[in-house]
């Protein structure tokens, strides 16, 4: 190494000292020790205590871990594709040249700077199944609105329903890729004749897959760490319906202290993180790259 | 042909509207329920314009839950983690764009590598940690690793900075500047939007963060408005015009922002995705 290179290493080095020093105390570290923990009995109070793989199997006895579980791959996989077919649709709709058209985007993004408890008080009273709004509207129609977020049954759905509500940042992203789209290609497409479909299905699907991938990426992060909505607006109820994973583990941490079988989850919830974005990956032969073509 | 457009056009307009009519309604609701007395809110069918109009929620919020409190210890948490986040994410940025060094890559890669790894695995770890510094029911845990920078604006201002062309900074080497005065009095006044729009988007997460101080904020001398709304949720269930007035006052400083940042916002969300 030269004198100039070495140099320049010290310099690299020092501006980045701030986040190096936070990523050794505030990531690497609590890594390791969160690894650490998953493989103790651990109640904050007293020292950790090594039982080895037991949280792990207790974990898997645990019905509750069961439902958590699935609790969140039914919010993921039923709510992800909704929210992204929805935003699209928006944004869509939104690329046409409106009038207003500032003032619909504005409107469309706004609820997703609401800060989570507000939002997340005002769709528990939105869809409270007595006196709420939403049936209030649907009884317009003669129709006798479920119970909601009060109906095991009906709850998971309410609260996709709910979060449709802040599709903006989305729908954001998605205007933003339409906007790249080539102007030439669908003029290309009208030369050939394609009509609207065809349009959409070969020129805007193929060129806006890789924001979709990004979006889906997103989604799935998101979906499985969700908390502070669900939180707020059922708790976890009714009858553990709606109990998240993010919920679950909060509750072992931060209510029963049982730190050591919380780290367990968590690591359980980077496993299945890891496995879900590397399945994405695998499978994005669908995205399409501008470079390739 | 024409008539074909036509009914085209209007079919998206009705859609738009419709589709505005969803995402505003809870808006005005959120309005109208806390203008109610606690009577007219159970009214059915519902009532949008509140019969005697009730200022007075507002007042009796403020009697309810310390809310000024809570409002200046938003603030001051808020303050302190945006312009700590800033600064140092300034300052890292410079480092992983101008100046060429081995490891550099590969040091980004893990800064990446932090975007996605779920909060949840170093969450009880930093708790155990700032429980033994006795940090724990102070403001602490919520405002010193924003010292550290933030992974999200770190990659924001350094596409931001690698626009910049070198020339300049290779011009004034040769006036005999170093690297500071470099980065301080060239590259970072040039940078103002990219800081705007980082300061932007850590404003909003800081002020509805929940999840930390849920967890670091034990004392409800030190209550966030997120903690305190919830509290005010969990303890008073019905208390429906109260609830959506501290949901409306907790929400109108992002609103008003947003308004005037719109663009620098929109663009924010979009460059993050789409050019990254």
């Amino acid at each position: 190494m030269t004198r100039w290179q070495r140099r320049d290493l010290w310099l690299g080095l020092a501006f980045v000292s701030p986040w190096l020093i936070g990523f050794l105390v505030f990531t690497v570290y609590p890594v390791v020790a969160s690894l650490y923990f998953s493989f103790t009995d651990y109640n904050v109070v007293s020292a950790p205590r090594w039982i080895a793989l037991r949280n792990y199997t207790d974990l898997f006895a645990d019905p509750l871990f069961g439902k958590t579980l699935y609790n969140t791959l039914y919010l993921a996989v039923i709510g992800i594709p909704v929210s992204l077919l929805v935003s699209l649709l928006i944004a869509m709709l939104l690329n046409n040249k409106v009038r207003f058209q500032g003032l619909f985007r504005t409107l469309y993004f706004l609820p997703s700077v609401v800060p989570a408890v507000a939002a997340a008080l005002l769709w528990r009273w939105f869809l409270n199944p007595d006196y709420g709004p939403v049936n209030e509207f649907l009884w317009l129609f003669r129709i006798n609105g479920p119970g909601w977020l009060a109906d095991p049954v009906w709850s998971k759905p309410a609260l996709i329903f709910a979060g449709l509500w802040g599709v903006g940042g989305s729908m954001v992203i998605y205007l933003a890729g339409l906007q790249n789209v080539p102007v030439q290609l669908y003029e290309a497409a009208d030369l050939d004749g394609a009509g609207r479909w065809q349009r959409f299905r070969f020129v805007t699907l193929p060129m806006l897959s890789p924001v979709i991938l990004f979006n889906l990426i997103m989604g799935i992060i998101t979906s499985f760490q969700a908390f502070t909505n669900i939180y707020i607006m059922t708790g976890g109820g009714p009858s553990n319906s709606t109990l998240v994973y993010a919920l679950y583990l909060y509750q072992n941490a931060f209510q029963f202290f049982r730190m050591g079988y919380a780290s367990a989850m968590a690591w359980v919830l980077l496993v299945i993180t890891a496995v879900a974005l590397v399945g994405v990956f695998r499978t994005s032969g669908w995205v399409y790259y501008e470079a390739d073509g | 042909m024409a008539a074909r457009r036509g009914r085209w056009n209007a079919g998206i307009y009705l859609i738009l509207v419709v589709g505005a009519l969803f995402f505003l309604t809870p808006f005005a609701w959120m309005v109208s329920t806390s203008l109610k007395t606690d009577a007219q809110v159970f009214a059915i069918p519902p009532e949008w314009v509140p019969a005697p109009v009730m200022w007075s929620n507002y007042a009796r919020l403020m009697k309810e839950i310390p809310f000024l409190r809570y409002l200046g210890n938003t603030v001051l948490v808020t303050v302190l983690s945006v312009t700590f986040y800033v600064a140092s994410s300034a300052v890292v940025a410079y480092g992983f764009s101008r100046i060429r060094w081995p490891g550099r890559e590969l040091l980004f890669y893990c800064l990446l590598a932090t975007m996605v790894l779920p909060p949840q695995v170093t969450l009880i770890p930093q708790f155990v940690m700032f429980q033994k510094l006795g940090w724990v029911g102070t403001f602490l845990p919520l405002v010193v690793p924003a010292l550290t920078g933030s992974a999200f604006a770190v990659f924001l201002l350094r596409q931001f900075y690698a626009a910049i062309p070198n020339d300049i900074s290779d011009s004034a080497r040769i006036d005999g500047a170093n690297e500071w005065q470099i980065f301080s009095r060239i590259v970072l006044p040039l940078a103002k939007p990219a800081l705007a729009t980082a300061a932007l988007f850590i404003f909003i997460w800081t002020w509805t963060d929940f999840l930390n101080p849920l967890i670091y904020l034990t004392d409800d001398r030190l209550y966030t408005l997120a903690i305190g709304l919830q509290q005010l949720a969990s303890t008073r269930a019905a208390a429906w015009p109260l609830l959506m007035a501290g949901s409306l006052l907790m929400s109108v400083p992002i609103i008003v922002l947003f308004f005037f940042a719109q663009k620098t916002f929109i663009a924010g969300v979009s460059t993050a995705a789409v050019k990254g």
